[in-house]
């Protein structure tokens, strides 16, 4: 600050950064980019380890005999759901009673926005079962909760069969000291949705529920369960959840400390955890796993249904069960030991997971980035933003040189008035709201002008008013008074800089990937465009790295990553599914993702388009 | 010595029928739940025509603790009432108990109207009982104890209810175990050494669902007129035993079974020792079998209900059989039943996400088919929860029901709790719901608990009511009394006195990071003192280049410079 304060050095400090600018925020760019790519470099990584106390070092042991009897019980209830049609309630009812279960049911019933085609949904109504294993001698303060979805379908029995097997095995014990919640939801995720509104008597979202009868305190931690055969290969170990909030680094640790106890092949993100990390293959596959976890992350959805415990401050991650063509094989006796000892490590639990850290990327599943090694990534990305911004401010506090004929012009050094900031910002933003709101508002009046469906209209409306934004430059000047001045356009593009950082801080601190991979594409955007620049190809380059652009892109990206590459007809059907999918999550659990990039990111973008067509 | 021993002998023989002032009775209910679980409770009665009070120095104590019995009068108690419970008593599947109470542990005490300091007799009686019964009762303080207006009445005699005398404290985290148990069983008569108290193992008692030990203590009527009082001291055990755990799926109960002991006597010094067991819903043995069968039938009119019990009386030696050891036996013969349905039960819990605020919902459910009835609840809430009292609303069946008398004491932060009794009629078959909002304090970093994440407890609030009798909504009552008897019901059976506890709450308060104190403090006062204080500085002041002034020297040849014309340095 001393430096700062001597008006002479200052003046040099500050001559260095406006003059080195660019090549600093170029230099700062790459290393940023290096940065992140470094963090999947395991030398760099740090290994995990379990940082809480009560689950390191007690010791459980694992006995769970009735793995065959489980799998009777999910192929009866195979039966029971094919020939009721949905949830066999009944049957569940009864069968959990006789384990010396609580049972409730809670039904539920939600009008989407419009239909879900992915899941062939419109009017969702269903019901809920669980029960409640009372511990012996325990006040009702705290509870684990095991959930299985009732999937439409063969899938999913033999989680529901482990997870009344379980249910069994944990009522005959008698060292709970928590309730034990056993949920099977119907309709994943909005059956989860409404058991959890209902538990915590909450209503964000507008669903219609029946109040819970019976509640066993606060939740501790929760683990869903999905298996679709008899035998699997490995566990895959889903994180990430509403809003890319991710459980504590303990529950991903109990899971991996296990696997490695039972000697159960675990994954992450479908990748198992590699030993070569010196070659270039080994490094390869932990960028992907990372990069996975990063646009899973990103996207904001709950990818299983954990994804909605989160807000509730309750631990959770799913596990699902993979079989694939390797020799090795586990039974159902060996996940239910595995689950077991995970229980019984939980049910230790004195206080809530909150040792270990919130804020992780995974390159596997034995190793992870903390948010202090991955966020410098992230600021170096930012602080291109703030020198853009220093420079416009410097440029704009000494008057403009003068220019080769000698003459300058009076009315630009005046400074511009405020509606010519003001109006493009409220342009922007008002075309932001039209994105938010227009696309629902309009899918009635869409489906019968035109022949296309609900979902496809709003799909289309969406990216008919994104699009529709871009004419907006014309429009801006239509309102403006008078030519725009070169001043004018600096003090729009300072204001939109400041704007673009605040805006991407407070994103990388909720949500890291979402904040990096929009920081990734906004921040060159942010810092070459100027009314300067050639039009045409600045355009184009602007357009290409728009929000809209960057999912389409992030769209192939993750395909490639999954290994499952998508032609381009392909790959844009799905673009639209994801957009729509984008705006059900939204209205269907609460995810940020659409409203944020819709009101704000978005907005902010235009702004930069209105500085390039700047007259 | 053996003459010296016997002469002893002869005149406590003497003494004792000549003194017939105290007597102790035991005895042990056993109920066969609906659920396949049982129900055992202890009860032992030590009743004493005494007087602590008035300067009253009594020395000789026979089958009345001593140490309670001085707790008494040094503390001027009138009445104390004391329970440690481990598991929360399920209403849904058991029904109502026998003795309620909270989980954890409850102590009320009303003081005889002579104390001047009520309060620091309290924090002396707290501490003082703490010690006796091995818990951690000398947390109780002024931030947990209330002062109740109307749900907790004296159970004895007197009509003294000026509530300045009366304290109530709930510990709910306080967990019980065998060095609780143990104190209690020593202030038995017959310790655990005879009589129904061998059956208190506690590696037993300990491997249940339910485990409740309470003691009460409170002056009764000596005889009819009442003209004097004695002291009665009743010891409570009650334990529920789980049929999935301990049974290992085999539906069959024995006393060994339950308490790995059989009885082979009475305590000697017992003038009643007796086993009774709930058959009401057995009367032709198609539920459960009971052997050895006794002819003995009780009937009892308990919470509303007209029970039969058979009876087994320890004091006489035919109940022993030829084998000399009595070990009862319960079989199964039908399956689980429903839930129940009680006439009145509650249930309480946190709603809300988030660390800012949140709402405590207390459901109350009156099943009762036609009848409303009113109910006392009291809710203490510690101050650390910030009640919003005018967020209070209480609804039952979608209609505003403004209850008829509020009590509601704010909290002081630091020092009381919040303090909220309400009188509300609960509509016939209808849910009753009271909720309140609050907003969680944030406390100083010296108050949170070793273990602040597992989250702070509230008390269970408490419901009281006269609940409409069960054999009131007998219509088919007059099939066994004479009809002159029934057209009116009578008082004693119209309804009857229950307390519900809800279970207690367990609420997350904003927690700071505690792992990393010393990082946090240091970058905050970094920041702060250097990041805030220079950046103003910055603001604030412009800065120009200055000459620096000339030194003295430079100053003294300027001016001589000056006066010899030269142009200064």
């Amino acid at each position: 600050m001393g430096l700062l304060s001597d008006p002479n050095r200052r003046r040099a400090l500050i001559s260095l950064l406006t003059r080195l600018n660019s090549p600093i925020c170029v230099v700062c760019y790459m290393a940023g980019v290096a940065w992140f790519m470094g963090l999947a470099f395991e030398p760099f990584t740090l290994r995990t380890y379990m940082s809480e106390n009560a689950m390191g070092s007690t010791m459980v042991e694992e006995r769970f005999p009735a793995g065959e009897r489980a799998l009777t019980t999910g192929r009866e209830f195979s039966a029971h759901k094919k020939k009721a049609g949905g949830m066999p309630v009944d049957w569940l009812v009864k069968t959990m009673q006789a384990r010396g279960l609580e049972v409730f049911t809670q039904r539920f019933s939600r009008k989407l926005p419009f239909p879900d085609e992915n899941k062939e949904r419109y009017m969702v109504k269903g019901t809920n079962v669980y029960g409640i294993l009372r511990a012996p001698r325990a006040p009702r303060t705290e509870a684990l909760v095991l959930s299985a979805p009732c999937t439409p379908g063969d899938s999913n029995n033999q989680a529901v069969g482990l997870l009344l097997g379980l249910a069994q095995y944990f009522r005959n014990q008698i060292y709970w000291a928590k309730d034990i919640i056993f949920l099977v939801n119907e309709h994943d995720l909005i059956g989860m949705q409404a058991w959890l509104e209902g538990y915590h008597h909450t209503n964000t979202t507008g669903m219609d529920w029946s109040p819970l009868q019976g509640r066993g305190g606060s939740i501790q931690a929760a683990l869903s369960l999905e298996l679709s055969s008899d035998v699997i290969t490995s566990m895959d170990l889903v994180l990430e959840g509403l809003n890319g909030q991710l459980p504590n680094l303990d529950l991903a640790n109990l899971f991996y400390a296990f696997c490695q106890k039972i000697g159960v092949l675990c994954t992450i993100q479908g990748k198992l955890q590699r030993n070569d990390w010196d070659s270039v293959s080994g490094y390869s596959h932990s960028v992907q796993t990372m990069m996975l976890m990063v646009m899973k992350q990103a996207s904001g959805r709950p990818w299983g249904d954990h994804g909605l415990f989160l807000r509730y401050h309750i631990e959770a991650a799913s596990i699902k069960g993979i079989n694939s063509f390797r020799q090795y094989k586990t039974d159902v006796t060996t996940i239910g030991r595995l689950l077991e000892g995970m229980y019984r490590k939980l049910n230790n639990l004195l206080e809530r997971l909150h040792q270990s850290y919130f804020f992780y990327l995974m390159p596997s599943l034995s190793h992870f980035v903390s948010i202090g090694y991955y966020m410098p990534a992230f600021g170096l990305l930012a602080v291109i933003l703030l020198l853009r911004a220093l420079d416009l401010w410097v440029q704009l506090a000494t008057p403009p040189p003068r220019t080769e004929d000698g003459i300058t012009d009076k009315e630009q050094v005046s400074s511009p008035g405020v509606l010519s900031v003001l109006t493009p910002l409220v342009i922007s933003h008002l075309t932001g709201v039209a994105l938010y709101t227009l696309p629902i508002q309009f899918q009635e009046m869409a489906v019968e002008q035109f022949p296309v469906s609900e979902t496809e209209a709003v799909v289309l409306t969406a990216i008919g008013v994104y699009t529709a934004g871009l004419a907006l430059p014309h429009n801006t000047h239509r309102l403006l008074s008078g030519e725009g001045t070169e001043q004018g356009w600096r003090v729009l593009k300072l204001v939109a800089v400041l704007y673009l950082a605040v805006l991407l801080g407070c994103t990388a601190l909720i949500n890291f990937s979402l904040g990096f991979i929009l920081a990734l594409t906004l921040v060159p955007v942010a810092a070459f465009v100027t009314p300067h620049v050639p039009k045409v190809l600045s355009a184009f380059i602007l357009v290409i790295l728009s929000p809209a652009c960057t999912l389409l892109f992030s769209v192939f990206f993750f395909q490639e990553l999954q290994e499952l590459p998508v032609s381009f007809q392909e790959g844009w059907l799905l673009y639209l599914s994801v957009i729509s999918q984008g705006i059900l999550d939204h209205f269907l659990y609460g995810s940020l993702v659409y409203p944020l990039i819709a009101l704000l990111v978005y907005p902010c973008w235009l702004l930069f388009w209105n500085i390039l067509f700047w007259k | 010595p053996s003459l010296y021993l016997g002469s002893i002998s002869f005149i406590i023989g003497l003494s004792s029928p000549g003194n017939p002032k105290d007597d102790f009775q035991e005895e042990l209910v056993i109920r066969p739940l609906h659920s396949g679980d049982i129900y055992a409770s202890f009860q032992f009665r030590t009743v004493w025509e005494t007087d602590f009070m008035r300067g009253n120095k009594v020395s000789h104590y026979r089958l009345f603790p001593k140490s309670l019995g001085q707790v008494i009068s040094k503390f001027s108690v009138r009445e104390l009432h004391i329970s440690f419970t481990q598991g929360y008593w399920r209403t849904m599947q058991w029904g109502q108990p026998f003795q309620p109470s909270p989980p954890g542990a409850e102590l009320w005490v009303w003081f005889q109207d002579s104390v001047t300091d009520v309060d620091g007799t309290w924090k002396e009686l707290t501490n003082v009982l703490s010690g006796i019964f091995c818990a951690s009762l000398n947390f109780i303080d002024s931030t947990n104890t209330v002062q109740p207006s109307a749900s907790f009445k004296p159970l004895g005699i007197g009509n003294e209810t000026d509530h300045r005398f009366l304290r109530y404290a709930t510990l709910p985290r306080e967990i019980v175990c065998t060095e609780n148990l143990t104190p209690w069983k020593k202030l038995l008569p017959c310790g655990s050494k005879a009589g129904l108290a061998v059956l208190l193992k506690s590696e037993k008692l300990f491997h249940s669902s339910f485990h409740s030990q309470a003691v009460h203590i409170r002056p009764v009527c000596q005889d009819w007129q009442c003209k004097t009082t004695s002291w009665e001291l009743r010891q409570t055990l009650n334990v529920v035993f789980d049929l999935h755990n301990s049974a290992q799926g085999k539906r069959e109960w024995s006393l060994f079974k339950m308490f790995s002991r059989t009885l082979t006597e009475a305590c000697p010094l017992a003038s009643s020792s007796k086993i009774y067991i709930d058959i009401t819903d057995n009367p032709q043995g198609e539920q459960f079998e009971v052997s050895p069968a006794t002819p003995l039938l009780s009937q009892a009119v308990v919470l509303g209900d007209r029970r039969t019990f058979s009876v087994y009386d320890l004091t006489q030696q035919i109940t022993f059989g030829t084998v000399r050891s009595l070990n009862l036996l319960i079989r199964w013969k039908s399956s689980e039943g429903d839930m129940l349905r009680p006439l009145l039960h509650a249930e309480r819990y946190v709603a809300g996400y988030g660390l800012q605020t949140g709402e405590i919902h207390t459901l109350m459910y009156n099943n009762h088919p036609y009848r409303s009835f009113p109910v006392l609840l009291l809710d203490s809430v510690p101050w650390y929860l910030r009640l919003y009292i005018h967020t209070l609303t209480v609804t039952s069946k979608g209609k505003d029901n403004k209850p008829s008398y509020i009590h509601y004491q704010p909290s002081k932060d630091r020092l009381r709790p919040h303090l909220l009794e309400m009188l509300v009629q609960l509509p016939p078959n209808s849910v009753t719901e009271v909720t309140v909002q609050f907003e969680r304090a944030l406390l100083k970093w010296t108050e949170y608990t070793p273990d602040p994440n597992h989250g702070f407890y509230v008390g269970s609030s408490v419901i009281s009511s006269l609940v409409p009798s069960i054999v009131a909504m007998d219509t088919n009552s007059t099939r066994e009394r004479p009809l002159f008897s029934s057209f009116f019901p009578c008082k004693e059976e119209s309804s009857y006195f229950v307390r519900v506890y809800t279970e207690p709450l367990l609420v997350n308060l904003p927690t700071p990071d505690f792992s990393m104190p010393y990082n946090v403090i240091c970058l905050t006062c970094t920041v702060v003192a250097v990041g805030y204080g220079s950046l103003y500085n910055l603001l604030t002041r412009s800065f120009q280049i200055e000459e620096p002034s000339p030194g003295l020297a430079k100053r003294i040849a300027n001016i001589i410079r000056k006066m010899r014309g030269v142009p200064p340095l």
